[in-house]
């Protein structure tokens, strides 16, 4: 056959299109419950780490279900909602009108006392980043953070998810002295901002630095009925 | 097919992309990867190696294929088969190593846009048996390899002070500590990684006249 002649370019390409598109979908089809399994023990160990508690993939679930003690959702006006609080996809429901919001809450039996994590989604530079944060019962002292991203550049906006980074969230707080929502500023060198509230941004990772501020404070407005409800 | 596995010829097709061929400082190809991920060691290290192993099973394979495809069609071909191998490996690592698969996440892309994988697949392989190609996609590998792992170990030591995230200048000798050293900001932003590229292919070319060109 005319190895240049249209019909066989045309059937070549049919026939190769067909085969790797049937190998990609089933080894895609093959791996998806074990990679499902991978996200959810992630998930725990993120909530865990909030909380400051370490945990290997191993150890992720029996910690989770020893620490966390309630799960629940709320919606933008601080009330408690039917709902599966572990399983809220932030993302679709940031999309939704303010009032149809379902926000997930997480209850944890920590070694001092019980600490209430939040989840918070936002954007950084290549796209998007999410956290939970950790909040002691006075609603407004960090416990705890702990970040992670999908594709921020390493070394620079991928340092949010670095431990280092994280430590300087704890002891802040996000109201201020006449009770009114400040939530967190990510300093860049040479920006102040009342130390309590403040946190060192990433060198050369301004723009993830910058989307992370606006992810805590967008979703702590979002919490901000509930926060104040369970603080009287 | 008298020729023994590992001749003269073959090993060149391994030694050459380090030093006369090399795919950055001589071809100039995947610069812009280079650039992206060496900020910090790690990064740079599972970059290489994922890029190595792509190249090398892309090469065999386009190899294999060589007498069949069709030539108005072959960049799309080879960019299939490497974009293929490129979900492939993502997903296996998914499910099986999790975080190793979430430190590459970025990378996945960028291995599929690497143009020395375009470069060997169209140089290298669409002319030469899977052995040959096998050997030059290693080659060509371990050429990027080294130039990223020589960038990336500059960029760490003197932009955070660090090894693999280890610190290495102890923290004592800061200014914030009361000592007399700073951290270079600039070598972690991506225009110093191209003037260690530069410099670099200064070195080399200092080192090994017949790259000048005339």
């Amino acid at each position: 056959m005319n190895r240049n002649g249209n019909t066989y370019t045309v059937l070549y390409a049919a026939i190769m299109v067909i085969l790797v598109a049937a190998i990609l979908a089933s080894v895609s089809m093959a791996l998806k419950p074990q990679q499902v399994r991978n996200r959810e023990i992630e998930k725990k160990q993120s909530i865990l780490a909030s909380v400051n508690i370490e945990s290997t993939p191993a150890t992720a679930e029996k910690l989770y279900s020893e620490t966390i003690v309630k799960e629940y959702v709320v919606d933008v006006k601080g009330d408690e909602i039917d709902g599966d609080a572990f399983n809220i996809d932030l993302k679709k429901e940031h999309a939704k009108p303010a009032d149809e919001m379902h926000l997930p809450v997480f209850e944890c039996q920590t070694k001092d006392g019980i600490k209430y994590v939040f989840s918070v989604r936002g954007t950084g530079l290549w796209g998007p980043i999410w956290g939970y944060i950790a909040l002691n019962d006075d609603m407004n002292t960090i416990y705890g953070a702990n970040f992670d991203h999908q594709g921020e550049t390493p070394g620079l906006g991928a340092e949010i998810a670095t431990t280092a980074f994280e430590k300087q969230f704890i002891g802040k707080t996000i109201f201020d002295d006449n009770g009114k929502l400040y939530s967190i500023f990510v300093a860049k060198v040479g920006q102040e901002a009342p130390i309590q509230h403040k946190v060192d941004g990433i060198s050369g990772g301004t723009i993830t630095s910058k989307g992370l501020q606006k992810m805590l404070l967008d979703d702590f407005t979002r919490y901000e009925e509930f926060l104040i409800k369970k603080k009287s | 097919m008298s020729e023994p596995l590992f001749s003269k010829k073959n090993l060149k097709l391994i030694t050459d992309p380090l030093n006369n061929s090399n795919p950055i400082t001589v071809q100039v190809l995947g610069i812009c990867s280079a650039l992206a991920v060496t900020a910090q060691l790690k990064p740079a290290v599972v970059m290489a190696i994922s890029v190595t192993a792509v190249l090398a099973f892309a090469n065999v394979i386009i190899s294999l294929l060589r007498n069949t495809i069709p030539n108005r069609i072959r960049i799309i071909v080879q960019l299939v088969v490497v974009a293929a191998l490129v979900i492939l490996v993502d997903q296996i690592l998914k499910a099986y190593v999790y975080d190793v698969s979430k430190q590459l996440s970025v990378f996945v892309g960028l291995i599929i846009t690497n143009c020395i994988l375009m470069g060997r697949l169209e140089a290298f392989a669409l002319g030469n048996k899977p052995w040959q190609s096998f050997l030059d996609g290693i080659g060509n590998g371990a050429g990027y390899a080294a130039i990223l792992i020589i960038v990336g170990f500059f960029r760490e030591l003197l932009g955070s002070g660090t090894l693999f995230g280890l610190r290495l200048i102890p923290e004592s000798l800061y200014i914030t500590n009361g000592g007399f050293y700073a951290n270079n900001g600039m070598m972690i932003l991506p225009p110093m990684a191209l003037i260690t590229v530069g410099t670099i292919i200064w070195v080399q070319r200092s080192k090994n006249r017949k790259l000048i060109e005339k």
